[in-house]
């Protein structure tokens, strides 16, 4: 039937039978998308006397928003902390095929890394929209280098940096332009770290604590300042002490400021966590899970020896570590993985396990109104999946990017 | 009058729903050629609405070519309220069925200007060459859409005050908040549902029983406005063995059959 043409001339598109994540359920209710964004049915139908141009039949699928990865440091060969002449071409090359594990939006993240790295990888990413070409880039994750010695993990000791010279500005520095980022991990027991905090909080950037050695008194004055996320929970920071939580005490630290919440990000890919560990994590905070996959560079590819930055990694089935070591250097899971791994291991329901990869991160950067959920007037990135939580087909902007092919690849 | 007593509440909405399917089907609405429903809201037709929403999604029934007017409509209420009519009517109707959406009629209860939103409906009405059939329910209080007792038996489409009975019979869908239920709505009226070429009333509910003995039983009297369906040529009660609970054993054993 034709849509009223008065207030748009563009098809609406109405995806039936199917069940979508809303208000926190799965409800049986038809997806309504015209030019990009969520419609409102209701509003067509009595406002606009419109109705569907086009409709499809979903097969019953669940379908939800798509996946936002706040932390993948590279996959299919391409290292985001690499500087190589065809940088772009690699951004552009994992942007396409993390659409396959449902991510529509990303933050490629950079681990620690010596100035010159920055200089040249940053002015080479720009925050975009996704589409056919790609999940959407919402900015860049920088993981260091102002990261505690003690808990580098993989990251190369030589680059480590304080703010004791120059706080902000020697960071401003480090990191060249702060134009496309969006989130800096850090250690917030670093002298003159609070000053940078709020600096990074105040021109909206998102601070992460992370690979630190800090007290429970030190996380919650950052946090005071405006720190709001934990980068991979458990890992890189001190273990959970019941007289000094570290860390981790701030899932429940009644010193969070009225109005905010606390975030934090788990590998949930079966090797950075205990299952008992993310059950804790998840039993104790659940409204602030954020699932990451922390790729990196093999992530996608068969076992072997990859770059992660400055270092060498060894990837052995689902594990990777600093060649030679048993030190953990990221992960190769993908984000659905990441998502089933997760509903399993904690019991928790559909909807709790999809939110942990879509809402939650939305939340945690202010983006809540336009990407994370299927609320009406949102961007109508999404994804069709089947009851056990596989991907079988990925929507940007309403349009179809990926799909599934039939002989099951 | 028709009186089809069914065993239960599924019965009857079934019952009903098969009536009003087969009325589309026969008359074999086209282009030009629109069967006009007029339509009820509250807990009762849900049932019937159900089943409707079935026979459309079997293939059996379209309603491509039906125009519908619904009896009322709260006032003040803003439109996308869970609880206003239009809600009420999206929700259990229309987004499940293929009509038009130009051809699916509710009183504005936030017009500017009420009365004439009231005229201009009754004037669609007439535009569209009157109501095949007019679906309604009764209130408690014997009263059909808001016609409240004491309104004209010739009444039009008008804004009424809603009577207490009303309210309190309604609270229930506003948290139990008598405050936050509307006290006013526009209403088609006696007059108007009268000029329905076949009127149904549905009826289920130990609580609707006393309603629709003072509806057929008694005589026309505005205190108990479906009692003006005595005098339409062509109405019929769907009700629930529940709902003849205080009528006169000869009677339901005469329509019984």
């Amino acid at each position: 039937m034709p849509s009223n043409k008065s207030v748009s001339d563009a098809p609406i598109f109405q995806f039936t039978n199917c069940r979508i994540l809303r208000n926190h359920e799965l409800q049986r209710e038809d997806l309504w998308v015209r030019e990009g964004k969520i419609l409102n049915p209701e509003k067509l139908f009595f406002d606009e006397k419109g109705s569907a141009d086009i409709q499809l039949d979903c097969k019953d699928s669940i379908i939800a928003p798509g996946f936002i990865d706040v932390q993948i440091n590279g996959g299919f060969g391409v290292d985001f902390s690499l500087a190589t002449d065809d940088f772009k071409s690699g951004i552009d090359l994992v942007s396409q095929k993390i659409l396959s594990h449902g991510v529509t939006s990303f933050c490629p993240t950079l681990v620690t890394s010596p100035p010159s790295v920055y200089h040249q990888i940053l002015p080479q990413i720009s925050v975009r929209n996704g589409g056919a070409h790609g999940a959407g880039i919402l900015g860049v994750h920088l993981e260091g280098p102002f990261i505690s010695k003690e808990k580098k993990g993989a990251h190369p000791e030589r680059c480590l940096r304080t703010f004791e010279a120059g706080a902000f500005e020697d960071l401003l520095a480090t990191y060249g332009s702060l134009d496309c980022v969006r989130i800096v991990t850090l250690a917030p027991e670093m002298q003159r770290s609070s000053e940078v905090i709020r600096e990074l909080t105040q021109r909206g950037i998102c601070v992460s604590l992370g690979h630190s050695v800090a007290n429970l008194s030190q996380a919650e004055e950052a946090v005071r300042q405006g720190a709001t996320f934990i980068t991979h929970l458990f890992n890189a920071m001190l273990p959970f002490h019941h007289r000094d939580p570290g860390i981790v005490g701030l899932l429940t630290s009644d010193k969070i400021p009225a109005g905010r919440r606390v975030f934090y990000g788990m590998i949930s890919d079966g090797i950075h966590t205990n299952p008992a560990a993310l059950r804790i994590a998840h039993r104790a905070h659940p409204k602030g899970l954020v699932l990451v996959t922390d790729a990196i560079a093999g992530m996608g590819l068969a076992p072997g020896r990859h770059t992660l930055g400055q270092q060498v990694v060894e990837i052995d089935g689902l594990n990777t570590y600093i060649a030679g070591t048993k030190t953990l250097s990221g992960s190769v899971a993908t984000m659905d993985t990441c998502v089933r791994h997760f509903l399993e291991a904690t019991g928790c329901s559909v909807e709790t396990a999809l939110e942990a990869a879509s809402l939650h991160p939305a939340q945690l950067l202010g983006i809540e109104h336009e990407k994370g959920t299927l609320n009406y007037d949102s961007d109508a990135d999404f994804l069709m999946l089947s009851d056990s939580l596989y991907v079988q087909a990925t929507y940007i902007a309403g349009e179809c990017v990926w799909r599934r092919d039939t002989s099951g690849m | 009058m028709r009186l089809v007593i069914l065993e239960d509440y599924d019965q009857a909405s079934e019952w009903a729903a098969k009536y009003i399917c087969n009325r589309i089907i026969q008359f074999k609405p086209s282009q030009g050629k629109y069967f006009t429903l007029g339509l009820p809201t509250g807990n009762t037709p849900l049932g019937c609405y159900k089943k409707l929403i079935e026979y459309h999604k079997n293939g059996d029934l379209s309603f491509k070519y039906v125009k519908t007017f619904n009896m009322d409509e709260y006032v003040g209420l803003p439109r996308n309220h869970p609880e206003s009519y239009h809600s009420y009517m999206w929700n259990n109707f229309f987004k499940h069925i293929d009509i038009d959406p130009n051809n699916a009629h509710i009183l504005d209860g936030n017009a500017p200007d009420l009365q004439a939103e009231c005229d201009a409906f009754e004037k669609k009405i007439e535009e569209a060459g009157g109501i095949d059939l007019f679906v309604g329910g009764i209130g408690p209080d014997g009263h059909i859409a808001f016609n409240e007792p004491g309104s004209s038996l010739s009444s039009r489409t008008r804004l009424k005050t809603l009577a207490m009975d009303t309210i309190l019979a309604n609270a229930k869908y506003f948290d139990g908040d008598l405050s936050k239920v509307p006290t006013m709505a526009l209403t088609v009226g006696v007059g108007t549902v009268m000029d329905a070429r076949e009127v149904m009333i549905l009826i289920t509910g130990a609580h609707k029983a006393f309603a629709l003995y003072k509806a057929i039983e008694e005589g026309v009297n505005h205190m108990w406005t479906v009692s003006a369906f005595q005098q339409h040529p062509r109405t019929i009660f769907v009700c629930d063995e529940d709902a003849t609970l205080e009528l006169r054993v000869k009677t339901v054993k005469y329509f019984k059959g």
